[in-house]
């Protein structure tokens, strides 16, 4: 049965991590994603979790971790500066191979910047977020209802792969209502943790979680092996395809991004002007595959996204600059008019024609 | 209809409150010259009264709000012009307060004008938010926004919506929840708001629609 209610997309990510099983939340407030611990503060006690706000970021993180080496699942949600506070914590549960959500619904800067929605900390997500070797999951929704189901998806592919799966937001989809489906349960992970921290009781030998390592080889070969199992999660890239199929002009474009972008190709179409458009659901893995696959046929691509141009450098690369990649942009807080993002598709389009 | 002097929209985070004071000062405009509207909210910086400027403006009333909101500065501030609303004998002002307990503290400090005033209060409901789904929790969030706001309701509103989705049927569905609230708390539903293109074939359902238009932002129309 379906089950419809009208909620905000902090609250709807709230929700998910409740119904995917997490019972640990360690938060600190930061507008624009203070509903996440608004509403685990409200929902937690009555369902017998934890709910804790940290004295910073930095212990929320670390909360994360020794929740998580215990087994359990954990999250911690945040915006931009927050997240770089985190990173030191991103490391250590890479570095320990432990599975977590981590929440950035990303705000204007650098520095302290500003409370309005951006998408500048994609190179932060997607390189990794933090020192060493390493990737996080990233997944990109751009409703309020995919804030809902790539929530419960992340905790299972933390599980799944004992990484850290980041959702990346921003503060208009944190903050706009709109109805969800919240039926869907999430399913428990089958995942036996055996690696998890949970008492020997004397019958096993004691796991340890670390990860700090004396010698060098080691150290070494622990990074190749996690490599290995990156090669792997590659694979589950994925993207949301609109009009492709007879595109030149394919806007390519993540979360709010995306549903603008999407108007802006309707009113193209509407002139004759054949746009599409390929919005990567996984930022991490980039959806390479399908990209190069778009090139083929496109003649054009056009990045949208709120920042200086960070998207676009995985775009370039993905169809290795195959085609004239334009950047249609605003930043600092600003967000695209779906007028804007027309103009750029004409531009493209007759640049293309010329 | 009779309007206070003052109406106040207070309620559950998410519930309408905005939408349905701005649209009640419209309504009050129609029938009086000098109408007000104050933004109390001290808890969201996204989505606030200050959207519906324009529309304010064009048909003349009188936008009170922080400098700050819809900037960058993210701090809870209250406009020290909002004393014109009690002072202004003249006037009919609207008051649309934050959400939750935590919103409604701002209204506590305005505790003894709003004594001496003809005040109304509305509590603004809608059943399709994840926390007030009931009408006991409702009415638990009623009781946290009355003591912390130091207000007495005197009616609600249900503004029962999934939305730009929302269809005839979550409406009708929702009557008995408003009723079940009206009954436990022994105040009226005064209103039963509804986005305007629905109020037609609810009328047989409803005595007190209240037919609303939203503010419209530029991604919400989401093609599927």
């Amino acid at each position: 049965m379906t089950e419809k209610v009208l909620m905000k997309g902090n609250e709807a990510l709230a929700e998910a991590a409740l119904r995917a099983g997490c019972r640990h939340f360690f938060g600190y407030p930061i507008t624009p994603q203070t509903e996440v611990a608004a509403y685990m503060a409200k929902r937690m006690p009555k369902i017998s979790g934890t709910y804790l706000q940290a004295e910073s970021e930095i212990a929320a993180i670390n909360m994360v971790l020794g929740a998580s080496a215990a087994g359990v699942r954990a999250m911690t949600s945040s915006s931009s500066p927050g997240i770089s506070l985190k990173s030191e914590g991103l490391s250590y549960l890479a570095g320990c191979d432990l599975p977590a959500v981590v929440v950035n619904i990303q705000r204007g800067g650098p520095g302290l910047g500003g409370i309005r929605p951006s998408q500048s900390d994609y190179f932060q997500a997607t390189r990794s977020g933090g020192h060493g070797d390493f990737h996080l999951i990233v997944l990109a929704p751009d409703t309020v209802q995919e804030m809902f189901d790539l929530t419960i998806e992340a905790f299972e592919l933390a599980d799944q792969y004992r990484m850290t799966a980041m959702i990346l937001g921003d503060g208009m989809l944190g903050q706009v209502m709109e109805p969800v489906d919240i039926s869907r349960e999430g399913t428990v992970s089958t995942v036996a943790k055996q690696w998890a921290l949970t008492g020997t009781k004397g019958t096993r030998k004691k796991n340890i979680i670390n990860s700090l390592y004396l010698n060098e080889e080691e150290l070494e070969m622990l990074n190749f092996k996690r490599f290995e199992k990156y090669a792997e999660v590659e694979k589950i890239a994925r993207t949301e395809e609109y009009f492709i199929d007879d595109a030149d002009v394919i806007v390519v474009a993540y979360g709010i991004c995306a549903r603008i972008a999407k108007n802006a190709i309707d009113e193209a179409r509407k002139k004759g002007i054949k746009a599409g458009l390929i919005r990567p659901v996984t930022l991490w893995p980039f959806p390479k595959l399908q990209l190069k696959a778009a090139a083929a046929k496109a003649k054009a691509f056009i990045v949208v996204e709120m920042s200086m141009g960070q998207m676009i450098e995985d775009v370039e690369l993905s169809i290795r600059c195959s085609r004239p990649v334009d950047l249609c942009n605003r930043t600092g807080g600003m967000v695209p008019t779906p007028d804007e993002v027309l103009a750029a598709i004409e531009k493209a389009a007759r640049a293309e024609r010329s | 209809m009779n309007y206070s002097r003052i109406t106040i929209f207070a309620g559950h985070y998410g519930s309408g409150k905005t939408n349905i004071a701005v649209n009640y000062a419209l309504l009050l405009r129609q029938s009086h010259k000098k109408v007000m509207i104050a933004d109390l909210d001290i808890v969201n910086p996204y989505f606030r009264t200050k959207d519906s400027e324009q529309t304010l403006r064009k048909f003349g009333i009188k936008l009170i709000s922080s400098d700050y909101a819809n900037s960058n500065l993210d701090v809870p501030a209250v406009p020290g012009e909002i004393n014109a609303i009690f002072d202004d004998l003249e006037s009919y002002a609207v008051i649309d307060v934050g959400g939750d307990d935590r919103g409604a503290c701002a209204l506590g400090r305005y505790f003894e004008k709003l004594h001496t005033n003809d005040v109304a209060a509305f509590f603004v409901i809608n059943m399709y938010r994840p926390l007030s789904r009931e009408a006991g929790a409702t009415i638990e969030i009623m009781r946290e926004i009355e003591f912390a706001g130091r207000i007495k309701f005197t009616g609600i509103i249900n503004n029962s919506n999934l939305g730009i989705d929302t269809t005839a049927s979550d409406i009708i569905n929702s009557l008995p929840y408003a009723e079940e609230v009206s009954q436990k708390t022994q105040l009226p539903v005064v209103m039963t708001s509804v986005k305007r293109n629905l109020a037609v074939g609810l009328e047989t359902y409803s005595n007190n629609l209240f037919p609303i238009d939203l503010e419209e932002y530029q991604w919400q129309k989401l093609p599927n």
